[in-house]
């Protein structure tokens, strides 16, 4: 593996000037190697980080790349062993430094963002308790100097009340606001490091940008070094001077951001860049204009919702989760349902199915009208309309072999007799690509991806018009989202379904669906073809959702002129 | 921690070769412990020569020897044979006393979180109720209404442990009754009992199954105990507990208390060691 290149580029002067004789090589990992008992997850990986520069490792579920960063932190596990190799910090090898030399440099030099920062405050205490806690480590004179050192660093990560935030507690606060806190915390102590594991994956699309935004502008102004830690090759090229791409514990590239960007050397690289929505909005395009010309001929209305209002009573408050929804999806197309968390879109869907009752409106499927319909209407009505649920992770019964979860709803509506069913078990099972040899295998067996093709062969196997697709990838790994897409853009093309794609995933949308419907706060605020949405936003919304997709870098460009730009 | 590699015998399947594998020798000393104690109860007379009732007066009061492993008691029986003949009415009952708690107490604790609402408040406050009586006191009362005999003071353990049943399978059935794939069996058209005998029971016992593992082993002490006060059959039954209160009368004789409270304590805990086994290993 070629893992040894020089690769921190052309230092800034000025930096190694401020430095005063320390190395410009902040942080370099050389020939690490990790293990979990008998498996290794991290393999002679090596890399370097400069001063005031920023690098990303870029990798899928169990390539090795928190566990990296978690060596670099030192907050491994105890099943976990170094096998061999180096982490040098500051021209310092701190890979086997006892934990009370290494206590000082925590926070003060190493700075940490979590990923999910619903989980990293302690709920039942202050943020102000906790942001002093952080302070202490600045040996300040007092508890008032410390205040106003935490009030500085509230308004400059973009808090905009930070008395307020001071004596909140985590509930009080949504989640972009608490990874504000947190990205506060750990610059806080001015650390030159900061690693920040997926510090995005658990925010809206907005809140995304705004947060890398944030780190990109720390970073430039406080002279901070960052390592990212994600999945998305699309954010990491738009914010990272340096790409390491792992899979598997290995190294498959590693060079600068623009460098790997326009010339990938390793075939994973490749498949992955291929794989990223944001990179690639025609992806599907044959397929969509396949679809556009044969719908051209004699448009048809699958599913209608006409002026579909849903309120919630909780004990102290209403919540009005759809208002006045209409939207309307053409046989064979796909129509994507688009908002952040709260906008109402599964509730829109849970109504669509007959899960919630709606208070108003009326909601037409093929040419019959569901709602108000009885429990044994909404049986027959919903075998002509199946869901695919966000997380295969929990939509298949863990005790059930795979034979019986297919088979579920041909069961359940007594279609034809045993012999039958069996074949259109293995049938299904063959559309979504998975060969017969899983029939008597559990859930718990499968990957992520094969579960979700499960899930999709039980909603195939009763043969109807109209998938409701909830977020049917998003908890699945790029390659593994782009080969469910893939699958699920064949499918529509042989069997002429009907999709109704609910997704937060702008990019992904611009790929495969026909028409949008943009929804905020249960309202809808902009909907229309995809083509013209995408290319004419109108509503300021739809602006801002569309800005959150990662600019990719064209080709050639250098990422610092643009860093400067940003600043 | 060291784990014990059987033998590799063409008799054993490669199933059983897999369970035992990797599990804990403690483990394994408790279930070999279990298997005589069950055997204790099926063959008592394939332990032991002597008879558990014909009384020999020139042997009253031996100490334990090679002949009297556990000594004699007060009319020259052999006390080991006692403890093994006792086996079956102690280990039996207690199984009757899980099976009622089972039974009873995951029933309407899968209706209760299954159906929740008004069903669950009912429920609920009936086992709170419940809980509310120190469990022992509320058996003893049961025994004196339904009259003395083992069987009545195993039904009178039984109905106390119902309570702690109901709880955790309530608790087990809330947790997968809001699954994921119980909405999607729903929406596949399963009615409500499919999807609660299907979906949720299957999910949701093994934490309970666990439980009455354990409640086995509380459930012989709890009959022992009943014995030991007299609430169990009459003498000349060899109930553990009731050769444990026969042999207090003699303190000059102190085997006659410890070996067959040694055998309660054994099993119980061999049974509970067994319990933490399973549920660790779920």
């Amino acid at each position: 593996m070629a893992t040894q290149h020089e690769l921190t580029p052309a230092d800034p002067s000025e930096n190694s000037a401020a430095a005063g004789g320390r190395p410009s090589t902040l942080l370099s990992v050389n020939g690490l190697s990790v293990a979990y008992g008998d498996q290794q997850v991290v393999d002679d990986v090596s890399f370097s980080l400069g001063r005031s520069e920023s690098l990303a490792l870029i990798g899928e579920s169990g390539s090795g790349k928190t566990t990296i960063a978690r060596t670099v932190l030192r907050l491994l596990p105890n099943s976990a062993k170094i096998l061999g190799g180096t982490v040098t910090f500051n021209g310092r090898d701190v890979t086997n430094v006892s934990d009370r030399e290494f206590r000082p440099l925590r926070g003060t030099q190493l700075g940490f963002v979590p990923q999910d920062p619903g989980n990293a405050l302690n709920p039942v205490r202050s943020i102000r308790v906790q942001a002093h806690e952080t302070a202490a480590l600045l040996k300040l004179k007092d508890k008032a100097a410390e205040k106003q050192r935490i009030f500085e660093t509230f308004e400059q990560v973009g808090l905009p009340d930070p008395e307020r935030v001071y004596r909140s507690y985590p509930h009080e606060l949504s989640g972009g606001m608490l990874q504000r806190v947190l990205i506060g915390l750990a610059v806080l102590p001015r650390p030159p490091l900061i690693v920040a594991d997926e510090p995005t994956s658990g925010l809206d699309v907005t809140i995304q940008k705004v947060v890398l935004d944030l780190l990109s502008e720390l970073k430039a102004s406080l002279g901070i070094s960052l390592l990212f830690i994600t999945h998305d090759l699309a954010i990491a090229a738009e914010r990272a001077d340096t790409l390491v791409v792992l899979k598997d514990g290995v190294v498959q590239e590693h060079g600068t951001s623009a460098s790997v960007f326009a010339a990938p050397k390793s075939d994973y690289t490749r498949e992955l860049q291929a794989d990223v929505p944001a990179i690639n909005p025609d992806r599907y395009r044959a397929a969509r204009s396949v679809r556009a010309a044969a719908a051209g001929e004699q448009p048809t209305k699958q599913i209608e919702l006409r002026s579909v209002s849903k309120t919630f009573h909780t004990r102290d408050r209403v919540i009005t989760a759809v208002d006045d929804l209409s939207l309307s999806v053409q046989r064979g197309k796909t129509h994507a349902l688009v908002g952040e968390s709260g906008s109402g879109k599964t509730t829109a869907v849970r109504l669509l199915l007959g899960l919630e009752q709606l208070d108003a409106g009326e909601i037409v499927v093929a040419t019959e009208t569901v709602s108000g319909h009885s429990r044994s209407q909404w049986r027959s009505a919903r075998r002509h309309l199946q869901l695919v649920y966000q997380n295969p992770f929990t939509s298949l019964d863990p005790t059930w072999k795979l034979e019986r979860i297919v088979r579920e709803p041909l069961d359940r509506y007594n279609v034809g007799d045993k012999s039958e069913r069996h074949q259109r078990v293995v049938e299904a099972l063959h559309n979504v690509g998975l060969p017969d040899s899983l029939l008597c295998r559990r859930p718990t067996n499968l990957s992520g991806g094969q579960r979700q093709r499960v899930a999709i062969a039980r909603a195939l196997v009763m043969h109807p018009d109209v998938l409701v697709l909830d977020e049917p990838t998003s908890a699945l790994d790029v390659t593994v989202q782009a080969a469910i897409m893939d699958l699920l853009v064949r499918l529509q093309d042989e069997l002429g379904l009907t999709y109704l794609f609910v997704s937060h995933d702008l990019s992904l949308v611009r790929q495969i669906a026909d028409t949008v419907t943009v929804l905020q706060d249960g309202r809808v605020v902009e909907a229309g073809s995809v083509e013209q949405i995408f290319a004419s936003p109108e509503d300021p919304y739809t602006q801002a959702l569309l800005k959150a997709i990662p600019a990719v870098p064209r080709l050639g460009e250098d990422r610092r002129v643009l860093d400067h730009a940003a600043v | 921690m060291s784990y014990i590699t059987l033998p590799e015998r063409s008799s054993v399947s490669s199933s059983t070769r897999k369970l035992f594998a990797g599990m804990p020798p403690t483990v394994f000393l408790a279930f070999l412990i279990i298997v005589i104690v069950a055997l204790w109860a099926i063959v008592p007379s394939l332990f032991t020569s002597h008879s558990p009732v014909t009384a020999v007066p020139l042997d009253r009061f031996e100490s334990p020897s090679a002949a009297h492993w556990f000594g004699t008691d007060y009319l020259g029986r052999d006390e080991f044979t006692r403890v093994v003949y006792g086996t079956r009415s102690s280990v039996l009952n207690a199984f009757v006393a899980v099976g009622i708690g089972l039974a009873v107490g995951g029933a309407l604790g899968l209706i209760a979180g299954f159906f929740g609402g008004l069903t669950d408040s009912v429920i609920g406050r009936g086992v709170d109720t419940m809980l509310a009586i120190p469990a022992f006191l509320l058996a003893v009362t049961i025994v004196v209404a339904l009259g003395f005999h083992t069987v009545n003071a195993a039904i009178a353990t039984g109905i106390t442990s119902i309570a702690i049943f109901a709880r955790i399978m309530r608790a087990e059935t809330l947790r997968v009754r809001q699954s994921v794939f119980v909405e999607s069996s729903y929406l596949q058209g399963g009615s409500r009992l499919f999807v609660l005998f299907r979906h949720v029971l299957p999910n949701a016992y093994r934490s309970v199954l666990a439980l009455s593992v354990l409640q086995l082993g509380y459930a012989i002490i709890v009959i022992a105990a009943l014995a030991f006060l007299g609430y169990g059959s009459p003498p000349p039954a060899a109930d553990w507990g009731l050769l444990i209160s026969d042999g207090q009368d003699y303190q000059f004789a102190p085997w006659l208390v410890y070996c067959p409270a040694a055998v309660v304590v054994i099993t119980v805990l061999s049974i509970n060691r067994i319990s933490r086994w399973l549920r660790n290993t779920n």
